[in-house]
């Protein structure tokens, strides 16, 4: 007998996310899922991320390491409030993961909660955390053709940030192609360069999470 | 690379299924998974072998259609199937305004299940797989 189902292999995963959404939205908190290659500079890009915003939008984060928790502790030395996950070798982070985190999240004292998810082109981009705004941060140094051997991850992505475009010529990095791989895949999407080190165009990219988040606390999706 | 969440993904959903249509036993499962989504290979039937041992889907055959993802060009209209490394222009015009769809799928399409009048042999319900 042939029995017709249609229906995501994670499921489960997506259900739990679909609740964890629902909590976010309960304390008007917006999430964000960050994802990257390691070293591409999501932690870097939070920090700078933090400072840059209003005091109003000070963000919360819950960071995703495979073992280690020296970003965690980064975040902590500039008063951030964060959680620590050990994924224990797992290669992303899950939606379970992120209800395990809710408990130690100081909710009412934040707006913004970033998530660092494992550093990984590949794996993030399946597994729904329950966040509102996915961000894919790409750099300069891992080359310009990513958007086009990694096109799942770009494909899952709402907004791109290139970091280190300090380093453009270095690595004579085509910008131009860059931008045009990730936009066949996504073709209104926003990219901000920037780079953590020097600083530049690190306002124009939190000028529009700022506007982005408060039009999403204005109106619940 | 993440073979054994997938696999536990397919098997509960597979088995909520199975329960619904009477309890009978799982003999094919239809994935859909499109190219540019993460890979899963046949190792995820092996994983699945050892997860599903004393299920209703002990014994099942996974049955992977890929679905490629699509190509097509803003300026002269050509449409082709890509994979990943994707192209950075038409391949018909030279054109670099081009959008990808598709290619994302990641899904349980359907399976079949044995009822206990169902004469066919495993490989006759496997080999009849659209």
């Amino acid at each position: 007998m042939h029995v017709p189902i249609v229906k995501s292999i994670l499921t489960s995963n997506d259900q739990i996310a679909a609740e964890n959404k629902a909590m976010l939205e309960q304390h008007g908190v917006v999430a964000i899922n960050l994802m990257a290659s390691p070293g591409a500079g999501k932690t870097s890009l939070i920090l700078a991320t933090a400072r840059a915003l209003p005091a109003a939008l000070r963000p919360a984060v819950i960071e995703g390491d495979l073992a280690s928790s020296i970003d965690a502790e980064l975040m902590a030395q500039n008063g951030i409030p964060v959680v620590q996950i050990n994924t224990g070798g797992n290669c992303h982070l899950d939606a379970p993961m992120i209800r395990s985190a809710f408990p130690h999240l100081p909710f009412g004292a934040f707006e913004l909660l970033l998530i660092e998810n494992v550093g990984n082109l590949v794996c993030p981009a399946n597994f729904a955390l329950g966040a509102h705004l996915a961000l894919v941060v790409a750099s300069v140094p891992e080359g310009h053709d990513k958007p086009y051997k990694y096109p799942g991850m770009f494909a899952a992505a709402d907004v791109v940030v290139l970091n280190k475009v300090d380093l453009n010529e270095v690595f004579a990095f085509d910008t131009d192609y860059f931008r045009r791989g990730v936009q066949m895949l996504k073709p209104d999407i926003p990219i901000f360069e920037v780079s953590c080190r020097t600083g530049a165009g690190v306002a124009e990219w939190t000028a529009w999470l700022a506007q982005h988040v408060a039009s999403l606390t204005k109106q619940p999706v | 690379m993440h073979e054994l969440p997938v696999t536990q993904g397919i098997l509960s959903v597979v088995l909520e299924a199975a329960e619904q249509a009477g309890g009978y036993p799982v003999r094919r499962i239809d994935l859909v998974i499109g190219t540019l989504s993460s890979i899963v290979d046949d190792s995820v039937q092996f994983y699945f072998d050892a997860l599903s041992a004393g299920t209703l889907a002990q014994g099942a055959q996974l049955s992977f259609r890929r679905v490629p993802a699509t190509l097509t060009c803003w300026a002269c209209g050509y449409q082709a199937q890509v994979i990943a490394p994707l192209p950075d222009c038409c391949a018909a015009c030279g054109s670099p305004h081009i959008l990808i769809q598709d290619g994302m799928e990641f899904y349980v399409e359907a399976i079949e299940v044995k009822e206990p009048n169902d004469a066919r042999s495993d490989c006759e319900i496997n080999s009849h797989q659209q």
